[in-house]
Order: C-alpha cells, then structure tokens, then sequence
C-alpha cells in the first residue's frame, strides 16, 4: 500500500450523528475494557498472594482514583453490552431502518446507565 | 483459478473470525454476572469470603470460562482495531502479533492464578 495514497475526505470535519458517536464508542470501550481485563489479572494475583496481600489491595482499591476506575469499567461494560446486543440483532438481519437505529442508539444509553446505576445501588447497599 | 481458491481460503478466516467474534460475545453475557460479583467481592469481601466463593466449582468455572471467552473476544476486537488504523503492513502484522501474545500471556497467568488458589485454597483432595 502507497504511503501517499488518496485518502478520503477527514472525519474530523463532520459532526458524527448519534449513531456514529456510538460506534465509535463500543469500539473505545471495546479497547478500554481490554486493557482493563489486565487490572482484573492483577486483581485475581493479589487474591493468589494471601491474605496480607488480599487486604493491602483493597486498601488501595478503596481510593477514589481506584473506585472511578473500577465505575468507568462497569460503565463501559455494560455499553458495550449494549451495542454488543444491538450488533447481534444486526446480524439476523433486523433493525437496518433510520428511526429503529436511533431508537436502539438512544436505548442503549439509556439501559447502560440504568445497568450501572442498578449495579451501584445493590453494591452499595450490600444487597448482592 | 489459483487466485479463486486463496480468496476463498481468506474468505473463510473472515467467517470464522466472524463467527468466533459473535459466539465468545454471546457466551460473554451471561458470564457478566460472574465477573460483577466477582469485582464486588475482590472490593468489599473479608480474604476467607473472597476464597469461599472463589473455590465453589460453579463460580471458579465461570471465572475461568470468561477469563477464556473474553481474551478471545478481545484479542479478535483488537484485532479488527488495528487492522483499520494501521496501514503499514509490517507494522500491522506486529502490532496484531503483539496484541495475540499481550492477551495469551494475560489469560495463562489469570488461569494459573485460578488453578493455584483451587490447589491452595479448594477443597478438592490434591491439595494435601
């Protein structure tokens, strides 16, 4: 491939549609959650070393720095579930048309943040 | 007829990708719950209860099965990532080499960390 091939005209100079912001957004959490995946690794060798181990980590994790991260990646997971589930309808062939794409966009944002703050409510009262 | 056979050839590992893609994603939602809890517990949850829900079979198993099901999902997701941003051939077949062995190396050492807190920690009779 040419280094300086054609290229087509910049992104950058539109303003994605609803529908695009969220494309590009499962791809980012996509990415994000992957490397998240490695906080989780390091989450189950913390729990391997023992309990001294075990109680130094949670002491950390207790920070805010921590907790936004460990609400980021929820929040990012249940979007990407989301669209996740919205690709899968793509893939038996429903919901192609205009209205329905923006319907599911919109739902899905709202059903993550639902998910999210379903999940911190039981976590915060102790009822999971 | 040769050049038939190799687009066909690279029309399957796209399937397959495909397929492999759809399938890990679909197995990867019910297994969220597991991975929830699981934070939940790492989070909050005294060393012996984090061990006690750890060991059960059915949990560990979870556990491990999305350890697998999602390193898949995301190596094949980066994949795709870096198959449209990077255009430099070699520079593409290493960034995706490197991204292959950044998610084997994570998932053998989650699984590692698995199966040595069943041997420490489970109850399961090779531990003695």
């Amino acid at each position: 491939m040419l280094a300086n091939r054609p290229v087509s005209p910049h992104l950058q100079v539109y303003r994605l549609p609803l529908t695009g912001l969220i494309s590009i957004t499962h791809r980012i959490t996509g990415v994000m959650l992957s490397l998240g995946f490695a906080l989780f690794v390091s989450i189950l060798l913390g729990i391997a070393l023992g309990a001294s181990v075990y109680q130094q980590m949670q002491a950390f994790l207790r920070l805010w720095p921590c907790q936004l991260v460990y609400w980021a990646f929820i929040y990012a997971l249940f979007f990407h579930l989301c669209h996740g589930v919205r690709h899968l309808i793509w893939d038996i062939g429903k919901g192609f048309e205009r209205n329905t794409l923006i319907l599911f966009a919109i739902s899905e944002i709202i059903g993550s943040l639902v998910l999210t703050g379903t999940i911190f409510f039981l976590f915060d009262r102790g009822i999971l | 007829m040769i050049d038939k056979t190799a687009d066909r050839k690279s029309a399957s590992h796209a399937t397959r990708h495909f397929r492999h893609q759809r399938i890990t994603a679909v197995l990867l939602i019910p297994l969220s719950v597991w991975i929830l809890l699981f934070l939940h517990k790492a989070m909050t949850a005294p060393y012996a209860d984090m061990l006690s829900w750890l060991v059960s079979p059915v949990n560990a198993g979870a556990i491990a099965l999305w350890i697998i099901a999602v390193t898949y999902h995301a190596a094949l997701g980066l994949q795709v990532v870096i198959e449209d941003y990077v255009s430099v051939i070699p520079l593409r077949r290493g960034a995706i080499y490197a991204s292959h062995m950044f998610f084997l190396i994570l998932a053998v050492a989650a699984l590692a960390a698995i199966v040595f807190i069943l041997y420490t920690q489970g109850n399961y009779g090779f531990g003695l």
